[in-house]
């Protein structure tokens, strides 16, 4: 709990996109990567034009290149399934650098790679840009129901202080000479992962009866309620706006 | 297997995310029942948990590594409800937060790696421990095998979703075997370690497991030197799940199944879906016989006698729900009429 009530995707600033209430910028993001997803994949165009709109909100969010390239890394498992899909996808086939390659696998691995890669830098900017608790406040307001939010805000919460556990007993572990090699050694992860759910639930428990003692009885009370004024939405909705145009665009031409 | 943005089609998706909510609605309420009004701390904790265990690395052999996915764990520690509860949390917030699996497919991954694993999971696990011997061991086994099942049919459930609304025309047969033969592997790490890990709680905590909540014995009383049953203590009643709102849910369902069966089907892809396109391209479908339903009135989604293609497709969707809905429920009143006496506050597991 040391490292601060941030998560390691928040980056601190006061840019007018930080200061956007988090409901209007999660319906953003969700809007924009529903429009980018209906885009047909042969206006090769549209998607530049979707990566200069989330350049723009990058540069007006003060988030650096380098930042948001370096979160992109988390895409890589699936690029290199797309890779493959030029290999083994069905359809006529052209030749390339001598290899035989599938036009259809072709236009699937682009398909993929660039509305993957579009909506990871969304959800990647809705996250450098938004911290956590407004997050969850925004998606309360979004009428997600309240005891999924809660759900969500006490995995967060506790998200650290348990993975802190797991990281203690593995060093407590290796202090002790263990080093999991192979498939024998299953079981003595698997304990841990036990005592692990052990120390969780008796936590959540610990944590309940906590709440209780100081008047819980089955809903959070709301301080800080979060509304969002007509300028404020038309502000966030540019870019999905401006995104719809593009697709527009892309259909009809 | 977190699905990202466009790789299943927007049509599919949007279905998904109706399956997604409707399960978290019902999962909600289970969960209540589950848990009462510790819901909240607990599930919050144990997804934090899932969350936690998906970090854990296996070994398997020299220099490669698995993790767990934890639907049939979940499933079979804390309940079939609050399991697809956790998954479906982490899920989220990993696509929300963490930008790992796309925002538009997370009814995509929630239908796939929570509902399916848990539920399919949750009743092999059941399923067996009806048959299997009253012992600690049983339950061991039956989670071996729960999760052994539950990682391969969460995989074809994948290859379903992806011959209905996949963007690419990768054959059929080839993801199904890409799909399932790997996932068979990744099953049996999957249910080895589910195993022993269930079997290490029971060893420490039975009372925590809900899935051994049926092994549970009985308080016994040494009375003048002759055991003898305690009596049972009184259970404090449960507040039941809200009422009031079970007919708002069920309106908003059914309105928003017809608009989608109705109205968004117009737009839905008029080319032929993919399973429909590889049998038309291998030339499949040309042997193929005329289907025994073929001459029903609402034979390939279209009403006879209504000639406007989009009128006729959007009537029979909508007529399609109404059939699904009237059968649906008459198999959860069916279910319903035999509940009251499986709550009994005594023994809740069976």
């Amino acid at each position: 709990m040391g490292a601060g009530h941030a998560h390691r995707l928040y980056r601190h600033g006061h840019s007018p996109v930080h200061g956007l209430p988090p409901h209007t910028k999660l319906a953003a993001a969700f809007l924009f990567v529903v429009v980018v997803v209906s885009t047909p994949r042969e206006a090769m165009w549209a998607f530049a034009g979707y990566a200069v709109l989330l350049a723009a909100v990058a540069a007006h969010a003060r988030v650096p290149a380098a930042f948001l390239l370096r979160r992109l890394l988390i895409e890589v498992p699936f690029v290199a399934f797309a890779v493959l899909m030029p290999f083994v996808a069905e359809g006529e086939r052209v030749h390339a650098l001598g290899l035989s390659l599938s036009v259809n696998g072709l236009w699937g691995a682009w398909n993929v790679l660039a509305k993957g890669t579009l909506g990871v830098a969304a959800s990647v900017l809705l996250a450098a840009t938004t911290e956590l608790r407004e997050l969850l406040l925004g998606l309360q307001r979004l009428r997600l129901p309240p005891l999924l939010v809660q759900i969500a805000s006490f995995m967060i919460r506790y998200g650290d202080v348990i993975t802190d556990e797991m990281r203690r007993m593995r060093i407590a572990r290796e202090s002790r000479g263990f080093e999991a090699r192979g498939v024998r050694h299953w079981g003595v992860l698997a304990k841990s992962a036990g005592a692990l759910f052990i120390r969780s639930y008796e936590r959540g428990e610990r944590v309940h009866l906590a709440m209780v003692s100081r008047g819980y009885a089955g809903s959070m009370p709301v301080i800080d309620e979060v509304t969002a004024s007509g300028a404020q939405w038309r502000h966030a909705l540019t870019l999905p706006c401006a995104a719809l145009v593009v697709c527009l665009l892309g259909w009809i031409l | 297997m977190h699905v990202p943005d466009g790789f299943i089609d927007a049509p599919t998706s949007a279905v998904t995310a109706v399956v997604a909510a409707g399960a978290l609605a019902v999962s909600l309420r289970g969960a209540r029942r589950e848990l009462d009004e510790r819901t909240a701390p607990l599930a919050g904790l144990v997804a934090a948990f899932i969350f936690a265990v998906q970090m854990l690395n296996f070994p398997v052999a020299a220099g490669t590594s698995g993790h767990l996915l934890g639907g049939a764990l979940a499933a079979i520690l804390v309940g079939p409800f609050t399991g697809v509860l956790c998954v479906s949390v982490v899920l989220l917030m990993q696509g929300v937060l963490f930008a790992d699996g796309g925002l538009t497919a997370l009814g995509v991954n929630i239908t796939d790696m929570a509902i399916t694993t848990t539920v399919v999971s949750y009743a092999v696990f059941r399923a067996l421990l009806a048959v299997l011997p009253r012992k600690r061991r049983s339950v061991t086994v039956a989670s071996f095998v729960a999760a052994l099942v539950s990682v391969p049919a969460a995989a074809v459930v994948f290859t379903l979703l992806y011959a209905v609304g996949g963007t690419t025309d990768v054959s059929l047969g080839k993801v199904a075997t890409a799909m399932i033969g790997v996932h068979v592997l990744i099953g049996v790490g999957e249910a080895v370690i589910t195993a022993l890990t269930v079997s290490a709680v029971i060893a420490v905590r039975p009372d925590l497991v809900h899935g051994a909540r049926g092994l549970r014995q009985r308080l016994k009383l040494r009375v003048d030197g002759v055991l003898v049953d305690a009596p049972a203590p009184v259970a404090a009643r449960t507040p039941a799940a809200a009422r009031t709102s079970r007919r708002t849910l069920w309106a908003t369902g059914l309105v928003t199944s017809l608009v989608l069966a109705g109205f968004v089907s117009f737009y839905a892809s008029a080319n032929p879906d993919g399973l429909e396109k590889v049998a038309h391209d291998q030339g499949i479908d040309r042997k193929a016989e005329k289907h025994a339903a073929a001459d029903s009135p609402l034979a390939d989604y279209g009403v006879r006698n209504v000639s406007n293609a989009r009128l006729s497709g959007g009537l029979a969707g909508v007529i399609g729900v109404g059939v699904t809905v009237v059968a649906g429920s008459a198999v959860f009143w069916a279910l319903r009429r035999r509940r009251p006496e499986d709550v009994s506050p005594v023994d809740t597991g069976l």
